[in-house]
């Protein structure tokens, strides 16, 4: 072997070891993605690139939340809102002739910011279930406005004219010239998040996750720093945003429903959190079961689901997690799958109950669902209701004198949550009488 | 005498109709030890939790260094230099002993709003916390993730947390607490060593701890102070003898 080839071996080989787990994983995984256009012609081809955008698109979101969930132990529930307020603000500024890199692309990151800002105000004071509530409906109410822009599609959505404009010409449009674009976008997330983990702020972001008593008693306020990482997150999604608008040319208010922050939350979760490698495979876990599940069968959602389920009961800490412990454990693949099934047998008392329950539901499901839908309403409503409550209140005795805004806003949510109810009433009454 | 470090003036706190703290007047010199006893349900945490700020006063004032900080939160109060341990710890689970320590030091230099520089390699964070950590012979767990450190090193864990924040008033609550003979006496000796360094307001059970560390102590029954005075004046006070001390004593 030439000397010069084995000393670029060995200076890989080094500059491998220098790596941290993480970050070889993530590399190995964006190597591989960006091994995809080469061999599209051989594996499917263009369609092959659109699955490959698609879960690095959600990829890149899906890194944003772990941002949150990972390091600040906010679950947000109202992620894909950015997705959608990015895709918006981009779309809009290209629906007016101004599709341009340097318009379109501060328009996306400026209108999530400020959202993540706004909303984060209020969401980030609060903790646990209520942070999911709160994000919960403020990713709804961005939900409904979006389907209230008449001007710009309402419900049906928004055409873009054209991928956005790289200093006039039109680079984006090239398929591959795209895909790398958005590999490049996904890497420095990665980094970036990676990065701040990592950083002063990142330590005091996970400090208060760890023990907020002891953050403060230490000299640490936590607002500042949650607020913070949330409008970070917030705009790295609004980015996701602007990518998958591109992605698809389209833009509409289904980017922003809450069952698209649901996916982000499996995501992480199916991919493993408190790892930045983690959501990635999620998203490409999640994109790839969802393609081949949907070819097999229509009623593909039944598969992933229990399956979902699964790999929350028996991989605690997600994909990420089972390849940490086989690594730690250094198992044989025998060894591996006697650990699994033993893991099994350990849970089998809850999970075959479990598993005896969702059989036994599902059979009586076809029957039931009427009803339960209207059951999953009203508690939906309870709980809505209660938190709605629960904020005005707060806010009422929060303030020392009165804080006008936030009875209104409490009145506006009520008002939004009411007409959204006599929606869905409506709905299931005309599903329950055909 | 010289202006008091810590100064509580009529104190009052309640839980419904329970007085916790009732009428509270105490004054903390800089650079003595001082350790309150009472009780189990005298008050004592509460009265802690009420200067360290996590809990506000129904009424009085406290002045630490001069300044009111009655209505101050509690990490404002920290960057003013008031340390706390608890009776049941706090630490970092997730983060080693060394980490622990260095947030407290990165909490007091420069800006935590710094969001690119790995922090794990900063000297000027990992040098002071490893001398934290030295003074409560525990730089050989340094690395050891806080959640997996015993019951025992938890605890000086704590106190080095406490030590990195370079505090003017130290707030032990219960530092023994849970803590095997051997433990205990190794902790009283480490607090031997600080009391001079150290203003510290001590709450404990373990009189032998009081008795070895305080230059005043005060005794809290049902949320008031019956007496204040070196440990041989509180030691001969007969309304403490029947208070508290006479079952012990």
């Amino acid at each position: 072997m030439p000397l010069a080839v084995r000393t670029v071996i060995d200076a890989a080989a080094h500059g491998l070891r220098a790596l941290t787990f993480d970050q070889r994983m993530a590399g190995g995984l964006f190597l591989l993605l960006a091994l995809l256009p080469p061999l599209s012609p051989v594996l499917g081809g263009g369609y092959l690139l659109l699955i490959g955008e698609r879960a690095m698109v959600l990829g890149l979101a899906a890194i944003s939340l772990e941002l949150l969930i990972g390091a600040g132990g906010m679950v947000s529930f109202g992620h894909a809102a950015f997705l959608g307020i990015g895709a918006y603000g981009a779309g809009i500024a290209a629906s007016h002739g101004l599709g341009t890199l340097s318009v379109a692309l501060p328009a996306a990151l400026a209108a999530s910011a400020l959202f993540a800002l706004a909303t984060g105000a209020i969401a980030v004071r609060t903790r646990g279930v209520y942070f999911i509530m709160i994000t919960l409906a403020f990713g709804q109410m961005a939900f409904f406005v979006a389907t209230s822009l008449a001007p710009y599609g309402g419900d049906d959505g928004l055409s873009w004219p054209g991928r956005t404009l790289v200093f006039g010409t039109r680079l984006l449009e090239g398929r591959t010239t795209f895909f790398y674009v958005t590999l490049l976008l996904t890497v420095a997330a990665y980094v970036l998040v990676s990065r701040l983990i990592g950083s002063r702020f990142g330590r005091v972001l996970r400090g208060l996750t760890d023990s907020e008593t002891r953050m403060q008693a230490i000299g640490f306020a936590p607002y500042p720093f949650r607020l913070t990482a949330y409008v970070i997150a917030g705009t790295l999604c609004g980015l996701a945003g602007f990518l998958i608008g591109n992605h698809a040319e389209f833009v509409s208010p289904a980017y922003m429903h809450w069952t698209r922050s649901g996916e982000l939350i499996v995501m992480v979760l199916l991919g493993g959190t408190g790892t930045v490698y983690g959501p990635i495979i999620g998203a490409l876990a999640f994109v790839l079961l969802e393609e081949i599940l949907s070819r097999l069968t229509e009623h593909w959602k039944a598969i992933l689901g229990p399956l979902l389920v699964l790999v929350v009961l028996f991989a605690r800490g997600g994909l990420a997690g089972g390849i940490e412990a086989w690594r730690r454990r250094k198992l044989t693949p025998a060894q591996l799958l006697a650990s699994l099934e033993r893991r099994a047998r350990e849970t089998t008392a809850g999970a075959g109950h479990r598993a005896a329950q969702i059989a036994a539901t599902s059979g009586r499901l076809a029957r039931e669902t009427a009803t339960r839908v209207g059951a999953v309403w009203r508690a939906w409503r309870v709980v809505l209701h209660h938190w709605l409550g629960a904020l005005v209140l707060s806010a009422k005795r929060g303030a020392a004198g009165a804080r006008p805004w936030a009875t209104a806003l409490g009145r506006r949510l009520e008002s939004l949550v009411q007409s959204a109810e006599r929606g869905i009433a409506a709905a299931v009454d005309r599903w329950r009488r055909r | 005498m010289s202006e008091p470090i810590l100064r509580l003036e009529r104190l009052s706190k309640s839980f419904g109709a329970l007085k916790v703290t009732d009428g509270i007047d105490l004054d903390i010199q800089a650079g003595e030890t001082h350790a309150i006893i009472g009780p189990n349900g005298a008050g004592k945490t509460t009265l802690i939790d009420q200067i360290s700020g996590a809990l506000r006063p129904d009424a009085g004032r406290i002045s630490f260094d001069g300044r009111d900080v009655t209505d101050m939160a509690v990490p404002a109060r920290a960057h003013l230099g008031l340390a706390r341990s608890f009776q049941i710890t706090q630490v970092l689970p997730r983060f080693t002993a060394l980490e622990n320590v260095a947030l407290a030091v990165q909490a007091r230099s420069g800006s935590s709003f710094r969001f690119w520089q790995p922090a794990a390699t900063q000297e000027a964070l990992n040098a002071p916390s490893m001398a934290a950590l030295n003074v409560v012979a525990l730089a050989p767990r340094a690395h050891i993730a806080a959640g997996a450190l015993s019951h025992g090193e938890k605890r000086r864990l704590e106190l080095a947390i406490a030590l990195a924040q370079a505090p003017r008033l130290l707030l032990l609550d219960e530092p023994m607490a849970g803590a095997g003979a051997e433990e205990t006496r190794g902790l009283i000796e480490t607090l031997k060593g600080l009391k001079r360094q150290f203003t510290l307001l001590l709450v404990e059970h373990d009189m032998q701890a009081v008795f070895a560390l305080a230059d005043r102590i005060s005794v809290l029954v049902e949320g008031r102070i019956i007496a204040t005075g070196s440990p041989q004046a509180v030691r001969a006070n007969p309304a403490v003898r029947s208070a508290y001390l006479g079952e012990a004593a």
